[in-house]
């Protein structure tokens, strides 16, 4: 049960990051499709903190750096989208599936360059994190405390905040319902857009790492995220471009998720002998099922995925 | 000199000149941060390494017919690509991006290896159960979109992966066609021959390379029927409609939500089909990857590097094919084979600018007409001009309100 909760935690930690991101993204008016691609990337960079810093590094040090490298990652990545989307005013939906494809290729490449420098007969996808990974965790009993349940908790506490309390949060609200209007009150639409973009990128990083460092202590990164940015994207969609819903939605999908790891601990679920494929595909047919029943009376920022153009009413 | 001027300037204007230099210069791009990031991992290499990349199977030595057999192989692998790029361009015409090609891919695997292993089907059959079954994955997304309003994108990723696990499930329980040992198929050709797609001579043609078979000409058929069904068909011309305007073709009594679900499992039916045009050749068995098959997603490339037209899509598949190709031959102990990878999803990045620059194209073209005319009223004046010229200033002018109507018209068929 203790080990229930814990992956629940730990894969709702990175869907609500993550999501949260998109809703940063979709509020200022531009479908940050690429958030996988942006995952990818974080997860890379943090990854290569990890496999590269001395074992003799601080915890604290260790966390903050990998943090810090995976955030940085993310938001350089968005870039691609920010300027193509906002600047060139390229199709968002294609610019954001090509980052999702890029991502992987960029990450296999580097890391199978550098396993192939390090003198490997064979280069493997395969970055290795054995002794970092164990940094971030603080034991509480038998539950493993992670750092990134703590700043899951964080994010959407901060988000809700800026996001509905702050002035910059509103104006970017404004901009993703109706950017003509900001404008008028003398927003800048495109300022605005590409800090949402920006924030998207920093928090899908955050996420990757989380995702990559949680129940594993080495990643191929060849299979990227494993979709991992589309199930955000529902858990947002879900999560009506709420924080707090948000978070609710994250708990409810991590859970499905952890049913895939943990159901053999379970007698009663063990003694169904389901295959355990099922399992794995349970948290994508769930995700299927909720859009079905979210989407119809979805209210998504009016203005996502059009550019902004001035001169348009 | 002034002929030739204007002979640019017409061709300039033409779509079909614009959408080819765009995808070249996308191509070209691509190439050239691939040559880059072969630098980058070992400068000493990467000359050599990026002439193998590009130039795929024309460095393969002629000796032993061993370039014919490479070329052989390249339009083999093409053919599949060519149906998944229809089916992306297909759907993306009537203004659905079928991102869950990949997962209709993977259910057409599932559908006509089932029939071809544990059936005993023959060919034929197989297709068509692999085309039913892209189909119906299709018409899921389809469905949802169009009754409940789900975002194909993510119902469609979704559905990639559930394909995707469902066909793995299915298959690694089958003795009789997963080969546990070696985590693969088993080869089709000793289990059932009949299933293999046939030659027609064709191999007689390449060297006795035995892949190569009819799935050539279905891919051809295909790429060619979709083009006649999109450009000359009513059914073609609702689906762009739907696709420039969905509330002005329900204004004009299409059915939007029924054109939705058939679009997206035509589309879904392309995909499907692409999955026999490679496993059944036997050039490969299927091995129940651990992530969604890139088919999917090089249809993506394909298509829209094509200029999204069918007949454009042929060429794109087989530039894309060779540079996959061409990646993994690089000496993998500098390179890994997925440099290729990153040249053709910067192609798809590059491609969603193709708008931006086709604007600045005719917006050039425009300027230049304009100071044409400018030009000539100027010369009129001076000459205290007859009426002559007036007519002809006049002409020139209705001559750039028609370039206009052509850059609108692009735009519909971007859309």
């Amino acid at each position: 049960m203790v080990l229930l909760l814990q992956y629940t935690l730990i894969y709702a930690s990175v869907l609500a990051v993550v999501a949260i991101g998109g809703m940063f993204s979709e509020r200022s008016g531009v479908i940050n499709l690429g958030l996988e691609g942006c995952m990818v990337i974080g997860a890379l960079c943090g990854a290569l903190v990890m496999n590269f810093l001395p074992d003799s590094t601080g915890a604290f040090l260790t966390v903050f750096l990998t943090i810090l490298a995976s955030i940085v990652g993310g938001i350089i990545y968005s870039f691609m989208l920010s300027v193509a989307a906002i600047t060139f005013k390229a199709d968002q939906t294609i610019t954001g599936t090509a980052m999702n494809i890029l991502a992987p290729a960029i990450a296999t490449v580097i890391v199978k360059s550098i396993t192939l420098n390090t003198g490997e007969k064979k280069a493997t996808p395969y970055l290795y994190y054995i002794n970092a990974h164990d940094k971030f965790i603080i034991s509480i009993g038998k539950f493993e405390l992670n750092w990134f349940m703590i700043m899951m908790v964080v994010v959407v506490l901060l988000a809700f905040f800026v996001l509905y309390k702050t002035r910059f949060g509103l104006r970017i609200m404004s901009c993703g319902e109706h950017p003509q209007a900001s404008a008028s009150n003398g927003i800048n639409v495109i300022k605005m857009r590409y800090i949402g973009v920006m924030i998207s990128g920093a928090l899908a990083g955050l996420g990757g790492i989380a995702f990559i460092n949680s129940a594993t202590s080495s990643w191929p990164f060849d299979a990227g995220v494993l979709g991992f940015g589309f199930l955000s994207l529902a858990v947002m969609i879900f999560g009506k471009w709420k924080p707090l819903n948000i978070f609710y939605g994250a708990l409810l999908f991590g859970l499905f998720r952890a049913l895939g790891n943990v159901y053999t601990g379970f007698d009663f679920l063990a003694n169904l002998k389901i295959n355990a494929i099922i399992y794995s595909m349970l948290p994508y047919i769930v995700c299927l099922v909720v859009l079905m029943i979210s989407s119809k009376n979805s209210r998504a920022p009016k203005a996502e995925g059009i550019p902004y153009d001035k001169g348009m009413r | 000199m002034i002929k030739i001027k204007k002979f640019f300037s017409n061709l300039y204007k033409k779509s079909a000149f614009q959408t080819i230099i765009t995808s070249i210069g996308c191509a070209l791009i691509g190439l050239i941060v691939g040559f880059i990031a072969l630098a980058i991992i070992n400068p000493g290499a990467s000359w050599e390494g990026f002439k193998t990349m590009s130039l795929g199977f024309l460095k393969v030595p002629v000796k032993y017919d061993m370039r014919t057999e490479a070329l052989a192989k390249t339009i083999t692998r093409t053919a599949p690509l060519i149906v998944a790029g229809v089916a992306i361009l297909f759907a993306y015409k009537a203004g659905l991006f079928n991102i869950g090609a990949s997962g209709q891919y993977t259910m057409g695997v599932l559908a006509s290896l089932f029939c071809a292993y544990i059936w005993n089907m023959p060919w034929y059959v197989c297709i068509v159960a692999a085309i039913l079954a892209g189909a119906l994955w299709g018409a899921i997304a389809g469905f949802l979109k169009a009754f409940l309003n789900v975002n194909e994108v993510i119902s469609g990723i979704m559905l990639n992966w559930i394909g995707l696990y469902l066909s793995s499930m299915i298959i690694k329980g089958q003795e009789k066609m997963w080969w546990k040992t070696l985590s693969k198929c088993y080869d089709l050709k000793n289990v059932n021959a009949n299933a293999l797609l046939p030659n027609c001579g064709l191999d007689k043609l390449f060297a006795d390379y035995q892949y190569i078979t009819i799935g050539v000409f279905i891919a051809l058929f295909v790429s060619l029927f979709m083009y006649i069904l999109l450009e000359k068909t009513t059914f073609g011309y609702e689906i762009k409609a739907t696709g420039f305007n969905k509330n002005a073709a329900r204004y004009a009594g299409m059915k939007e939500k029924k054109n939705i679900v058939i679009t997206l499992a035509i589309s879904g039916a392309l995909a499907g089909l692409a999955a026999p045009l490679l496993y059944l050749t036997g050039i490969e068995p299927w091995e129940c990857p651990a992530s969604v098959p890139a088919m999917g997603f090089d249809g993506i490339s394909a298509a829209f590097l094509g200029g999204l037209n069918p007949i454009g899509t042929i060429f794109s598949s087989f530039f894309i094919t060779h540079i996959s190709i061409g990646g993994s031959r690089l000496d993998t102990s500098f390179y890994t084979p997925e440099i290729a990878k990153i040249v053709t999803s910067l192609i798809i990045y590059l491609c969603a600018f193709v708008l931006f620059v086709k604007d600045k194209l005719n917006k050039r073209v425009l300027d230049s007409e304009k100071a044409l005319v400018n030009k000539k009223i100027e010369v009129k004046e001076e000459n205290n001009s007859d009426n002559k010229e007036e007519i002809k200033v006049n002409e020139k002018e209705e001559n750039i309100q028609s370039t206009t109507d052509n850059s609108v018209e692009d735009k519909v068929e971007v859309k």
